[in-house]
This record gives structure tokens, C-alpha cells and sequence, in this order.
């Protein structure tokens, strides 16, 4: 992978995901109904942000499952986990109580698949985002991204060596 | 991402088969998932199959927010394991996936030879969970990302869990390790 010198390199293209060393876009988006997520909110702690096609879809819920029953080991690293989709915030709501998920589901619906383009994470064929990760620094740098194929699972191990790869916070109070 | 088993056979896993056969098949599983219990009987009759020279290993990847019983059926497990009876207390929680509450775990591990007090003490003071955790982990290290996964000769194996598949793979596997 080149490293960019340009952060802005890969912003007017928006089909190449986003890489290393770029700012992460900002963003708000509905968290649950009534209420706005904004990832500027999180600055100061790393954030995962998980890109996937479908609430409900077989391979999305199994990845999903995974990150839910490792929130403790991503809170050790003081990392919040995102996930983002295009389904509406109601349908995130069921899917979200059905799986008893520990972590928000942002709905890019509206416009919609926006939050994903500036990401480089959207299909357009398909009208859904990619299956997708990023791991995002206390700053606001995204550190890591991947872009998995859109049926296969792309587990945790990726996040996790991310996460440890991220730089201890210097003169944080703890 | 990860395909290979960061973790070799260590003296904790629970091991069927001769250390020097030709395949090593690993498995990551949970009790009460569906597909890892349609896969029992295939696994089962493909160590038949192979016999010597397959050595087998299983390893707990309980998703437990998704199934309520699996960490408690996974602890019982060790509990078992720890009284020389893993592999009876394997079969019986496969046989009987959908009855995997505490009062069932506890008969279970008294049909296996288990004292039933202590097994059930084992659950309720969580004496095995760190060892099930520290399977799961090495799992996630590993790239387990759902269950069953399987590894042969320490490579994930990503085609379907299908007897006559999985049996080629293994066969094959285990004629280009004997002709080393």
C-alpha cells in the first residue's frame, strides 16, 4: 500500500476507499429515532466504524455477532464500534434489539448511502454500502481500513491489531 | 486478515487422534449454534473414515449474546474434559442442542461419571470461563469469524462444510504430508 501525501487524495474519487493517513470525513447521522450520532463527538477516543450491505442478511448479523461479543476486549482500548448502513433507523432499531447489539447502528439513509460515499464504502449497483472497516485515531486519522469481499466475513483480527497498533495516548489522565 | 491457527495443538486442547498423523483438523465451535451441530456427525464419521491418520482438535467459540447457553455448555465441556470426560460431554451437547440450560448440563455431567455438585459449582463460580475465553480469543486471532471454523494442517478451510468436500480436502491433505 503507497502511502498519500495528500490526505485529500482519494476524497474526489469516490469509489477507492479511504487509506491510512486520511481524516475521517465527519458526520451525523440517526442513531436511534430522534436521536443524531456525530463522529466529531468520539474525538479522543478510537473509533471503529463498520461498513455493511444489509440489517438481517445472514453473513452481516454473523459479523455483527462477532464485534457484539467482543466489546470488551475493543473497550480495553477505549474504542467506540459504529455500524453503518442504509436501512432506515427503525429497522436498525429491531435488528439491533433482536441481536441485542451493544453498539449504535447509523442509518445512512437519507441522502441516501452519503456517509458511506465520502468513504469510499458504497455499491452503487447495489444501492447498499460495502463491507467495509475502518479503525479511526484519538485525532480523528483513520489508521486502518479494509474492504472485504461484500459476502465474506471479514472477522476481527484486522480491528484488533489495529486497535494495538494505534499510539498510547500521551498526558491522558486515566 | 488472518487465516492461519496462531495457536498450534498446546497440552490444554482436547486431542483425538495420533500427534504425528498426516492432518490435523481443528475446530472452532459452538454448542448451540445449528450449523456446528450439523457438522457433528460429518466430523464423526470422518475420523472414522481417516482413522490414524487424521489427530483432531476442538476448540469453544461460543458467540454468547447470540446463543444464551453456549458459554455455560462450553465451561461444562472443560468441567468434563477435567475428569477425563470431554469427549462423551462433546457428544452429548451436540445431541441434545436444544436443551442446554444449567439443570441439563448438571445431569448431563452426572450421566458422564461427573460428581453433579461440583460440576455445578463449576458454573456458578465460572471455573473454566477464562479457558474458554482464551480459546476464543486464539480463535479471533486466528480469523474465526463465524462457527464452524475449521483449520487443516493450521490453514483455514473456507469451502462448505460438506462431507465429501470436507473429506477430499482432508484426504488430500494428508497424502501430500505423507509423501514429505
Amino acid at each position: 500500500m503507497m502511502a498519500r501525501t495528500s490526505p485529500d487524495a482519494t476524497a474526489d474519487s469516490p469509489s477507492a476507499l479511504l487509506q491510512p493517513g486520511t481524516p475521517a470525513p465527519d458526520f451525523s447521522l440517526e442513531s436511534a429515532p430522534g436521536a443524531t450520532m456525530e463522529l466529531s463527538s468520539l474525538r479522543g477516543r478510537p473509533v471503529i466504524l463498520v461498513f455493511y450491505p444489509n440489517d438481517w442478511s445472514p453473513v452481516c448479523g454473523d459479523e455483527l455477532a462477532l464485534y457484539n461479543e467482543l466489546m470488551d476486549e475493543f473497550r480495553r482500548h477505549d474504542a467506540e464500534l459504529l455500524g453503518i448502513s442504509v436501512d432506515s433507523v427503525w429497522c436498525h432499531t429491531a435488528f439491533g434489539d433482536a441481536r441485542h447489539f451493544a453498539f449504535p447502528l447509523l442509518a445512512d439513509f437519507e441522502p441516501k448511502g452519503r456517509v458511506s460515499r465520502m468513504y469510499g464504502a458504497y455499491r452503487a449497483g447495489d444501492g447498499t454500502s460495502e463491507r467495509a472497516l475502518f479503525v479511526i485515531d484519538r485525532d480523528g486519522v483513520i489508521r486502518w481500513s479494509y474492504l472485504s469481499p461484500v459476502g465474506v466475513n471479514p472477522g476481527a483480527d484486522g480491528i484488533l491489531t489495529a486497535l494495538e497498533a494505534l499510539p498510547t495516548p500521551t498526558g491522558a489522565s486515566r | 486478515m488472518s487465516a492461519r491457527l496462531v495457536r498450534p495443538i498446546e497440552p490444554d486442547d482436547h486431542v483425538v487422534g495420533p500427534p504425528n498423523a498426516p492432518v490435523t483438523l481443528v475446530e472452532y465451535g459452538d454448542y448451540e449454534c445449528p450449523h456446528c451441530g450439523a457438522a457433528y456427525p460429518i466430523v464423526e464419521r470422518i475420523r472414522q473414515r481417516l482413522g490414524d491418520r487424521l489427530r483432531f482438535a476442538y476448540r469453544h467459540f461460543p458467540l454468547s449474546e447470540a446463543h444464551p447457553h453456549a458459554q455455560h455448555a462450553a465451561e461444562m465441556a472443560e468441567a468434563a474434559g477435567e475428569r477425563g470426560a470431554f469427549w462423551e460431554m462433546h457428544r452429548l451437547l451436540f445431541e441434545h442442542q436444544s436443551a442446554l440450560d444449567d439443570a441439563s448440563l448438571v445431569r448431563y455431567a452426572a450421566s458422564v461419571g461427573v460428581d453433579a455438585d461440583w460440576a455445578a459449582e463449576a458454573l456458578a463460580t465460572g471455573m473454566f470461563e477464562s479457558r474458554v475465553r482464551h480459546q476464543f480469543m486464539g480463535g479471533v486471532r486466528s480469523g474465526v469469524n463465524g462457527t464452524p471454523t475449521f483449520f487443516i494442517n493450521g490453514m483455514r478451510y473456507d469451502l462448505t462444510v460438506n462431507e465429501r468436500v470436507l473429506t477430499a480436502t482432508l484426504e488430500s491433505a494428508a497424502l501430500a504430508n505423507s509423501h514429505v
